[in-house]
């Protein structure tokens, strides 16, 4: 009898492991990053479309990385002053999230809906880490599930020098804003 | 009370299942998406502008970019207060390049010295990269062409029109060796349709010889040297030029010594007639200005 019992449960638990080990990616994800000083007569503002993003449903955790050459620019001579003054993008080609959300259990990923979350995690940015957390929002329908964030990042903390000589147009604080719709990730 | 062996091991595997997920937490979960291939990747930014100081560079300026040039060459320096060191008086070259592709510009523009037109294209077969297939240097080819506008010499005899046109083209192979350090040769052939003398040579042939150390994120200490293999008649020197690169946002400055006057291939190459041994060396400047004519569609 016991040994029915502990084989039943065991079934159900690997097969509960199994459903919530679900986990969703994306490699076309959106990055909007906006720098324009409030005096600026241009705008300082890039887009990535290649956005990598991973979430485990289960655990609530959600990591990101983006390339920082795959910014665009409206003007190519910011563009190229982005990756070779500013972020050095031949010696950190990479930006980083590590992370989780915080309150992963109210969101319930087998049902369509949308949900205010809180993000918490590690930002690697021009190689240097920092502690970022920052409101955000899951949204599901039809077994996709969209995640969104907006925060800003001050650029003196990621050791991303900003001349005095270019202090009226390029803000000291970045705004980053995330945009990725996740497909289920077949293991 | 003794606990069944059987138990004993269900109860290890149910811990493990349950600390499972959380070990996996732990993991990296970017690197569920596999490892990504590496790409062919193109090595930017071997120079802040498209002239080392008087010669082409093996950088191209951005597709869909307009580059307009100032450059001011003053009186050679030893001629001492009496002209401010050369100051009191100044050569330029106004001029307008075109980005069409990244390994592709045209250029077009107008120098004081001779009152002379100049047009060149540029263009890169093949393009310093990383990665799969990868090129460890810059490959470009530079063809141009120049147009005397002064008055003719000799009005009185019998003047053709292709006289006022000389041709350059040049080879610049050139790799950015690090962040801070980019070098290059470019042979070059300058061919004047007319020449002064008799015994001057239509055919001028250089080896050009350019680099690039960074000193900081927005300066930069640039060298360009052409030796003349053959063709340079007597009373004129290769030129020699030391710069200091500034970038300031929109502007690059190309500050500057050099014993050379002319500003396009054939006046500088083939006409310099200051020697750096006697003191005859100018300070000059090349101003760029980057103008963004398309702007690609960033929604």
């Amino acid at each position: 009898m016991l040994k029915k019992i502990c084989l039943l449960c065991g079934i159900t638990l690997l097969a509960i492991t199994a459903v919530d080990a679900q986990k969703f990616f994306t490699k076309t994800g959106r990055i909007d990053f906006n720098a324009t000083a409030p005096s600026s007569p241009e705008k300082i503002e890039a887009v990535n479309k290649t956005v990598t993003c991973v979430l485990d449903a289960a655990t609530g955790n959600i990591q990101f990385a983006v390339l920082i050459k795959g910014f665009t620019f409206e003007r190519a001579l910011m563009q190229e002053h982005f990756n070779e003054n500013y972020l050095e993008s031949d010696k950190f080609p990479k930006a980083e999230f590590k992370g989780a959300i915080t309150n992963n259990a109210a969101v319930n990923y087998s049902k369509d809906g949308e949900y205010a979350v809180t993000v918490k995690g590690k930002l690697t940015l021009h190689g240097e880490t920092r502690d970022v957390e920052s409101p955000g929002k899951i949204a599901i329908k039809g077994g996709k599930i969209s995640a969104s964030a907006s925060f800003s990042a001050v650029l003196g903390d990621y050791k991303v020098e900003v001349p005095t000589l270019v202090s009226d147009k390029v803000s000291k604080t970045a705004k980053i804003t995330v945009a990725c719709t996740l497909e289920p990730l077949k293991s | 009370m003794r606990i069944p062996s059987f138990f004993r091991i269900f109860l290890l595997v149910v811990v493990g299942l349950c600390l499972s997920p959380v070990l996996r937490a732990q993991d990296d979960l970017l690197s569920l998406l596999g490892e990504e291939k590496p790409k062919k990747q193109r090595v930017k930014y071997a120079f802040k502008s498209s002239r080392v100081i008087n010669s082409h560079s093996m950088e191209f300026i951005n597709p869909g970019t307009m580059d307009f040039r100032i450059l001011h060459r003053f009186g050679s320096l030893d001629q001492g207060y009496k002209n401010f060191f050369g100051l009191d008086q100044a050569s330029m070259r106004m001029s307008f390049d075109f980005g069409l592709l990244h390994n592709l510009m045209v250029g077009v523009g107008r120098s004081t010295y001779k009152k002379e037109v100049d047009a060149f294209v540029k263009y890169a077969p093949i393009s310093q990269s990383t990665g799969p297939g990868s090129s460890p240097v810059t490959v470009a080819l530079v063809s141009g062409i120049t147009m005397d506008g002064l008055p003719w010499a000799d009005p009185t005899r019998q003047n053709y029109f292709t006289s006022r046109l000389a041709y350059y083209n040049q080879l610049i192979i050139g790799r950015k060796f690090s962040e801070a350090l980019s070098l290059q040769v470019m042979p070059t052939v300058v061919h004047k349709n007319l020449v002064q003398l008799a015994t001057d040579k239509n055919d001028i042939l250089g080896l050009g010889f350019g680099g690039r150390l960074k000193l900081s994120k927005r300066m930069a200490l640039t060298w360009d040297y052409t030796y003349v293999l053959d063709g340079l008649p007597d009373g004129y020197y290769n030129p020699l030029s030391f710069g200091l690169d500034i970038e300031t946002g929109g502007h690059v400055f190309q500050l500057h010594v050099s014993n050379a006057v002319g500003m396009n291939e054939r006046a500088f190459i083939t006409e310099t007639t200051g020697q750096w041994g006697q003191g005859q060396v100018r300070f000059g400047f090349n101003l760029s200005r980057m103008f963004q004519l398309k702007k690609p569609k960033l929604d």
